[in-house]
């Protein structure tokens, strides 16, 4: 891994800084840090920030500033230890029966599990928020355990419903709207991660936690039917931090 | 008395309501949306000394009618793509700044080349601002009229009181009337080093074929651009204009609704000073590139951005145009004596 990340424009408009190639917990905080750095040093010219796995994204009015100059500004930025802040920890509903986990019994046979182990693991396992994207509120999480990994589908299968925890790749996704994938379906969150009438309108962050709490369908139904009406369905918990 | 509004009585694939993209959430996975050709949009909304990025009208290949359906004249500006508007049936041209009295019809029909064409109105299209911007977002439902594309029955709500009466002109803007055959500029990164030098000298000189595409993103098919280090990447961040090399070798270049992350390996970006140009390619034109800096394509589109906003130093009068090309004057609107309003 560079000691310094690399600056490669992507236009006249836009600046990735790259802090690695890999999905890597250690290179997604380094990201963390340098965004909220940033975002401190409040740079004239700089529209907003693009959070990834492994890089920045920078989007600039180059009426205001130049690729150059931008990167002298960024060279000057000085990022201490804690600049990341700390990262918030929340439970989310999951439900893995049917209907809302249309390939389970798929990816437990291909697996050689039970279905029941293989919701087991998924709501066993801490997340990390590496990313958001490519549709609104779509999360693409770490930490999928190892048991879990198996590839992408050859061909992508119908739509998800809106809400679907989809694994593939040894990554896992919360897909928050209904969208033909190449991943498999395990169960869904009656949560709505992304609603327009809130501001921000995703209340999550890159580097937080999340945790499944199993939910049986009558609970996904009602929690559905509250998270329709507006209300936050999702919990943030709080993690005793050390000194 | 009733608000001023414009109402749809037809209106072909692809028309939307567009302002200058919404800001600020592509790290929650939104697309900035805004206009395909942006400088025909902003020179449509100069023309009537609006703001250079309110909300207007973006009109794909289905064209579109309305009609004035409020109690007060509306000024209006049409330009981009090379579409054909007509007021009331009657041929208007493709750039022109109307005042439309109430129960005008106006029309745009496509000409022989360009995909978009743009409809501003004065002071703006009044549509709910949804996350801080008035623009189509139709994969996420927000912006625009109910987060879609318009429809017959569509009603327009529009400022109050900025109907003021402005002089009909034909707008004969020269960066309306682009060199499509021109190379489109492209500046390297930040994936250039997944493609060896072969591969570069070969897209840098060969045509290519737009042979698809849509608001998201705009398919090419050509010489097979091969990757040296495969086409798997860790996710990152997607600007307007990236051009994706995917495992069948074609460039894909992301546009106006591009998702803004993405894990295809990114040769480089069209400078935003010709993005405008080939979003009016149709499929089956072709295109090249030119390799340029980062610096380079900054000063041509603040040049071009300069250029544009000069945009009221290249209106003419409606009649004297019309005239000169041999066609019968309109009717003298009330309007087109009173004052003479220069634009911003």
């Amino acid at each position: 891994m560079p000691a310094t990340p690399r600056f490669l424009p992507a236009g006249e408009s836009a600046l990735v800084v790259e802090f690695g190639a890999a999905i890597d917990p250690a290179l997604n905080d380094k990201v963390r840090a340098f965004d909220h750095a940033l975002a401190a040093a409040a740079i004239p010219g700089i529209i907003e920030t693009v959070p990834t796995y492994r890089s920045l994204m920078i989007h600039f009015d180059p009426r205001r500033l130049a690729t150059d100059a931008l990167i002298s500004e960024l060279r000057k930025l000085r990022i201490g230890p804690g600049a990341g802040g700390v990262p918030k920890h929340w439970l989310i509903p999951a439900c893995y029966e049917p209907p809302h986990a249309e390939d389970l019994a798929e990816v437990a046979a291909a697996l050689g599990l039970t279905p029941e182990k293989v919701a087991a693991l998924h709501a066993g396992a801490e997340y990390r928020i590496y990313m958001f994207g490519f549709a609104p509120g779509y999360v693409f999480l770490g930490g999928l355990p190892a048991e879990l990994i198996i590839s992408r589908r050859p061909k992508p299968r119908p739509p998800v419903p809106q809400g679907a925890l989809l694994i593939a790749g040894g990554q896992a996704l919360i897909a928050n709207r209904p969208m033909p994938t190449g991943w498999y379906n395990l169960g869904a969150t009656p949560a709505l991660l992304f609603d327009p009438k809130r501001s921000p309108p995703v209340s999550l962050d890159i580097g937080d936690r999340i945790r499944f709490t199993p939910v049986d369908g009558a609970t996904f139904a009602r929690l559905r039917q509250a998270a329709d009406a507006g209300a936050q369905v999702i919990e943030q918990c709080v993690i005793e931090q050390k000194a | 008395m009733e608000a001023p509004h414009l109402s749809v009585l037809s209106a072909g694939p692809g028309a939307t309501i567009q302002d200058g993209g919404r800001f600020g959430l592509r790290r929650y996975g939104l697309t900035p949306a805004g206009p395909m050709d942006w400088t025909a949009f902003r020179t449509a909304n100069l023309a009537l000394g609006n703001a250079a990025d309110d909300a207007a009208l973006e009109i794909g290949p289905g064209g579109i009618e309305l009609v004035n359906a409020g109690p007060g004249p509306v000024g209006v500006a049409f330009c981009g793509g090379g579409f054909s508007w007509f007021r009331d049936g009657q041929l208007v041209g493709a750039a022109a700044r109307l005042v439309l009295a109430p129960g005008a019809h106006l029309a745009a029909r496509p000409g022989v080349a360009g995909i978009f064409t743009y409809l501003a109105v004065a002071g703006g299209l009044r549509t709910p601002v949804e996350l801080g911007s008035r623009a189509t977002d139709a994969r996420a439902g927000i912006g625009g009229l109910n987060g879609g594309i318009l429809r017959a029955g569509d009603r327009l709500p529009l400022a109050e009181g900025a109907a003021a009466p402005l002089d009909e002109a034909m707008i004969v803007a020269p960066w309306l009337r682009p060199d499509l055959d021109a190379p489109l500029r492209v500046i390297l990164g930040p994936q250039d080093d997944y493609f060896d030098a072969a591969a570069l000298d070969l897209f840098f000189s060969a045509p290519f074929k737009v042979t698809a595409g849509d608001r998201m993103a705009y398919r090419l098919d050509g010489a097979a651009i091969a990757h040296s280090r495969g086409y798997n990447i860790v996710s990152d961040g997607v600007a307007l204009g990236a051009i994706q090399i995917a495992g069948d070798k074609k460039p894909l270049v992301l546009m106006a609704d591009h998702p803004p992350t993405g894990g295809y390996p990114k040769l480089g970006h069209i400078a935003r000073a010709d993005i405008g140009r080939l979003a009016q390619l149709r499929p089956g034109r072709t295109c090249r590139f030119a390799q340029v800096s980062a610096e380079t394509a900054r000063q041509a589109l603040l040049a071009l951005k300069e250029a544009v906003a000069t945009t009221h130093s290249f209106c003419r009068p409606l009649r004297r145009v019309v005239a000169l090309a041999g066609l019968p004057a309109p009717d003298r609107s009330p309007w087109s004596g009173a004052g003479n309003r220069r634009p911003r």
